[in-house]
């Protein structure tokens, strides 16, 4: 068996993982590096987490980085998930958009923390079934995410029988997917409306531009507080003064933030502060 | 009241299984190894909804469910398939007959309690 990790190596894990994508574990979850970089150890060939620390601490380890940063991160998602958050857009956000913005005016639709795209695409589902409401407008929807391997499986749209039965109503299922052998499919005409981009929320976000509503559902779980109001603030700044910001179920802005206020009765879903609605764009997307 | 819900599954583990699960969730439970059976059942008595399997012996799920409808009306009690037929006429078929939701086997807690809310009901 491994030798126990040495507090020395287990600081070196914590303060990449922080710096780099804003995961912080404590001491009590070093099972999750245990577990988690276990099949690094084995492709590098090392017998341990302190060989596999030494090994970071010298020059030309980036590649390496990046894989503990990727295989660290928790993935789950699924579609439609808690519901709630996608009722309030079909049914609030989305109409309130329209009738504020000119007939040919887009919308940019943002999926902060995409893991594999259940949720961008639950988005794309939504906006097809409102597509008489939408007429010619153009829709862009953004997914985002720094694990590469989920951005593959998001781009690719191919899903286990399982992950289609959770979240997913089969109307849904027979309307937007296609069987392949074992697995599901998603139909082209969303995956046209989607794109997935490698992106770093702690990085400077806004090469990616103004959207009217971001979706960053259970990623700020993991980041300290400082963070949060850090990659909160970021996203307010890339916000349309309607706009609105959509957290998990686990998450708020509540004393981390005031850019954003909490719509009234929802849960969960904020606009931006009024202090803030001034000097933005009340749209972003052209016809 | 408790709601009830008859599964109809000729598998007795499936039956246990999904007994036990759907107590959990506030049901009470009658069970039927077949659509015949099935289909006495509901004429006895009338479940709030059914969670059916298809392949079955003496009548099987899509036959029950056929008569179902065509005895008592289109839409009650609500139908959840759960099944290993996993393709998309199956599914089509289910749907068209009168299933609100479908399960394809192999399933778990989370999938079933996950359906039962697509179709109204949890
Ligand atoms: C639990 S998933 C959430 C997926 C989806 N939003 C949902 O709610 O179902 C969290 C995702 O956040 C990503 N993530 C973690 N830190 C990140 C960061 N600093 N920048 C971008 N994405 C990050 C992870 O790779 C993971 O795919």
């Amino acid at each position: 068996m491994s030798a126990v990790l040495t507090v020395n190596a287990f600081e070196t894990f914590s303060q990449l993982l922080k710096a780099r994508s804003g995961l912080v574990i404590g001491q009590d979850k070093t099972y999750l590096l245990e577990t988690r970089l276990a099949a690094i150890l084995r492709r590098e060939k090392l017998p341990d987490l302190n060989a596999l620390a030494e090994r970071l601490r010298r020059p030309g380890a980036d590649a390496l980085t990046r894989d503990i940063v990727e295989a660290m991160t928790t993935n789950e998602s699924f579609f439609f998930r808690d519901d709630k958050p996608f009722q309030h857009f079909r049914a609030q956000a989305l109409p309130r958009l329209i009738a504020a913005r000119g007939p040919g005016v887009g919308l940019r639709v943002w999926s902060a923390a995409s893991s594999s795209g259940q949720e961008a695409y639950s988005l794309a589902m939504i906006l097809t079934e409102c597509k008489a409401a939408l007429g010619t407008r153009k829709v862009d929807i953004v997914g985002t995410d720094i694990a590469r391997e989920q951005l593959t499986r998001a781009k690719e749209g191919l899903y286990t029988q399982f992950e289609v039965q959770r979240g997913l109503p089969v109307q849904m299922l027979m309307r937007y997917f296609r069987k392949e052998e074992a697995n599901w499919r998603i139909a082209d005409s969303l995956r046209a409306m989607a794109q997935f981009r490698e992106f770093n929320l702690l990085g400077d976000l806004r090469p990616l531009g103004m959207f009217d509503v971001v979706f960053c559902r259970n990623v700020l779980i993991y980041f300290d507080q400082d963070t949060k109001k850090r990659v909160l603030e970021a996203i307010a700044a890339q916000m349309t003064a309607d706009g609105l910001l959509y957290l998990g179920g686990a998450e708020t802005v509540l004393g981390i933030t005031a850019k954003f206020a909490p719509v009234p009765g929802e849960r969960g879903v904020y606009g931006l502060a009024s202090t803030q609605r001034e000097r933005r764009p009340l749209a972003v997307g052209a016809a | 009241m408790a709601r009830t819900c008859l599964i109809v599954d000729d598998s007795r583990v499936v039956r246990k299984i999904a007994r036990r699960i759907l107590e959990t969730n506030g049901f009470d439970v009658a069970e039927a190894p077949d659509g015949q059976q099935a289909l006495e059942s509901c004429r006895a008595s009338m479940p709030d909804c059914v969670l059916l399997d298809w392949n079955m012996p003496v009548m099987d799920g899509i036959s029950f469910l056929k008569h179902l409808r065509a005895e008592f009306g289109p839409d009650n009690p609500p139908v959840v398939f759960c099944t290993t037929e996993n393709d998309m006429s199956h599914i089509e078929m289910a749907i068209t007959c009168g299933a609100q939701e479908y399960i394809m086997k192999p399933f778990d807690e989370e999938i079933l309690v996950s359906k039962f809310s697509q179709a109204g009901l949890l």
